[in-house]
């Protein structure tokens, strides 16, 4: 169709050419999944570089040759390395991520459980955390140089420094147990109600909040001040728009694109957040499961926490890249 | 620049990174009693004989706090020079060669950069050894991905300079131009990273110290402590907050420093201020 509309004698242009945007998120999406392979190879190599062996370790005083010997079969130790990591693979891509270690019970069975739990919580901590973070970096911007800016810029270099376990347990000391208006520990459980499930989860969910919040509302900050100090800004106040529209006709659209990005980063942040802050609210997600398998050197359960979380910050990246391009009006109209 | 040109925000920052350094420096001069020494009994309050208290053992809070500064100072210390000399070295040689060895440095820094830091620990935890040496390694080269990706940024900006052009063409070696050329021009906003990365190996060493999978026990280090007296804030004992607040009030000072560092760099590159 469009082939017909181009001027006489041009070559026929590329589908490359003719959407470029299409073939820039196809690039995406294929870099993302090649990233996820090397990572996959990553994770599994890094297993199999174990110094001394497990089925050894795992005896202890009673590793003689023949036990060593039988463990190793039994967790099918004694096969190349190739063959068992395509096998993993190939497991772990139909959901199978073979059974514990430690307590002999199917992997994805648990993971099923504790990951929806751990979403759960990284979905309320996002609900609240993006808008808040939006509307602040808008203040701080809007107060630029003043003193709302200049709180919010101390209060967050403070923020940003907190790790994640010093803001539970303030959190924890202060409303569970002086005011006693919040629940502690953190349990959740199969047929607990919704409001039940939000009550329970209120505490590690402001933690989450609190914690990404400086972060996306710093760079927030930042991706607005630098679209508001660039030469268009400052045409469109020349030219005598007002403020609002100048920013909803002219700074919206160019800060739309790095505003996602940095949401998108958080929202990834907020997953690896989840780990420490499900440990100190005793909360059944999957940090608190790969933590405790990261002790017991539990491998398969490590690899498959490992991969999945190093999946859902591959997709969120992409998906960070996807809605810049998107965003962009200069890759949507080609030249 | 003069001392006065720094401001309130900085020197509050400086004297308290000092404050820290000196109680790691003197610890066993300064700390009233022994570092695993149990001196009474278990989560006294803070009172006058033990200014902070005790912890989950009875051993006093104060000493273990002044003790862990020691451990958590300097394992964090090690990490980041080490990953910064690793980073530096690398980006500036890829930044210097460009070509095939600048595309396989890269691409494995993106490789391992798409894996959380976090995430990424605690499975190579999982299989080494546990032992100081290992966590300072795991940390340092995790870390270096981030020192690379900017060394990589500030080395390209300089490297297409006349003088390193006259420094090629006068036939220096690729040593020479590293350290001689490149390295001077970019000290300062390298000198803001490396706090940004010191304050991060601090809350990164503390958070696996409090995971229980960083410094292993007896030796006190403020994240471990965290762990130790976690039981404690049910009953309403704030033992673990204080080793909390030291990591947290250390790692704002260093942010503080930080911050002055970087509005310095951007001034001195004539930059709009802020943003």
């Amino acid at each position: 169709m469009a082939i017909t509309s181009e001027p006489s004698g041009a070559p026929p242009r590329r589908w490359r050419e003719r959407f470029p945007l299409l073939a820039l998120i196809l690039q995406r999406l294929g870099l993302s999944a090649l990233l996820l392979l090397a990572v996959s190879v990553l994770i599994f190599a890094g297993v199999e570089a174990l110094p001394g062996d497990f089925a050894t370790t795992y005896l202890g005083q009673s590793a003689t040759p023949q036990a060593v010997a039988n463990i190793r079969s039994e967790l099918g130790l004694d096969r190349p390395v190739t063959t068992r990591y395509f096998e993993w693979l190939g497991n772990a891509l139909q959901g199978d991520f073979g059974t514990s270690w430690a307590s002999r019970n199917s992997v994805s069975e648990q993971i099923g459980n504790r990951l929806g739990n751990s979403l759960f919580l990284a979905f309320f901590a996002a609900l609240i955390s993006v808008p808040l973070a939006i509307l602040l970096g808008l203040l701080a911007v809007h107060y630029r140089n003043r003193l709302p800016d200049k709180i919010i810029n101390v209060i967050s270099l403070a923020a940003i420094s907190l790790p994640e376990f010093f803001i539970g347990y303030l959190l924890i000391l202060y409303f569970a147990v002086n005011f006693g208006i919040a629940t502690f520990p953190a349990t959740v459980f199969e047929g607990m109600g919704f409001v039940e499930r939000l009550k329970a989860i209120a505490l590690p969910t402001a933690t989450l909040v609190l914690v990404v919040l400086a972060h996306m509302m710093r760079m927030t900050r930042a991706a607005i001040l630098s679209v508001m100090s660039s030469a268009y800004m400052e045409t469109a106040e020349l030219k005598g728009l007002g403020a609002f529209r100048a920013i909803v006709k002219h700074a919206a659209p160019n800060a739309i694109a790095p505003i996602v990005n940095v949401v998108a980063l958080n929202l990834a942040y907020l997953v690896v957040g989840v780990v420490v802050v499900e440990v100190v609210f005793v909360y059944p997600g999957m940090g608190q499961y790969m933590v405790d398998a990261v002790t017991v050197r539990d491998m398969p359960v490590v690899q498959a926490c490992g991969l999945i979380f190093a999946a859902i910050y591959i997709l969120l990246n992409m998906a960070a890249d996807i809605l810049a391009i998107v965003a962009n009006p200069r890759l949507r109209h080609p030249r | 620049m003069r001392l006065r040109d720094i401001p309130i925000s900085a020197w509050i920052g400086i004297v308290g990174i000092a404050l820290a350094f000196i109680c790691a420096l003197f610890a066993p001069l300064l700390a009233p009693h022994g570092e695993s020494e149990i001196v009474a009994g278990v989560w006294e309050p803070m009172g006058d004989a033990y200014l902070l208290g005790t912890d989950n053992l009875g051993r006093d809070l104060l000493s273990r706090v002044i003790y862990g500064a020691r451990t958590t100072l300097f394992v964090a210390l090690a990490a980041t020079v080490i990953s910064f000399s690793l980073g530096i070295i690398l980006s500036f040689t890829a930044a210097v060669s460009r070509g095939l060895i600048d595309m396989g440095l890269s691409r494995f820094n993106d490789l391992m950069m798409s894996i959380p830091t976090l995430i990424f620990a605690l499975v190579v935890l999982a299989v080494l050894p546990q032992n100081l040496f290992v966590l300072i390694l795991v940390m340092a080269i995790l870390d270096s991905t981030r020192v690379y990706r900017l060394g990589r940024a500030v080395a390209l900006d300089v490297a297409v300079m006349e003088f390193v052009e006259a420094a090629r063409l006068r036939g220096e070696g690729r040593l020479w131009i590293i350290f001689r050329e490149i390295l001077p021009n970019t000290l300062s906003p390298l000198l803001a990273e490396f706090g940004l990365r010191f304050a991060f190996s601090i809350l990164f060493l503390s958070t696996l110290s409090f995971l229980g999978l960083g410094i292993q026990p007896p030796a006190a280090d403020w994240g471990g402590m965290v762990k130790d007296n976690k039981d404690g804030i049910i009953f309403g004992i704030p033992a673990a907050l204080i080793p909390g607040g030291a990591i947290a009030a250390l790692a704002i000072c260093v942010n503080l420093v930080v911050d002055w560092l970087l509005k310095r760099t951007s001034s001195l590159k004539g930059g709009r201020g802020d943003a």
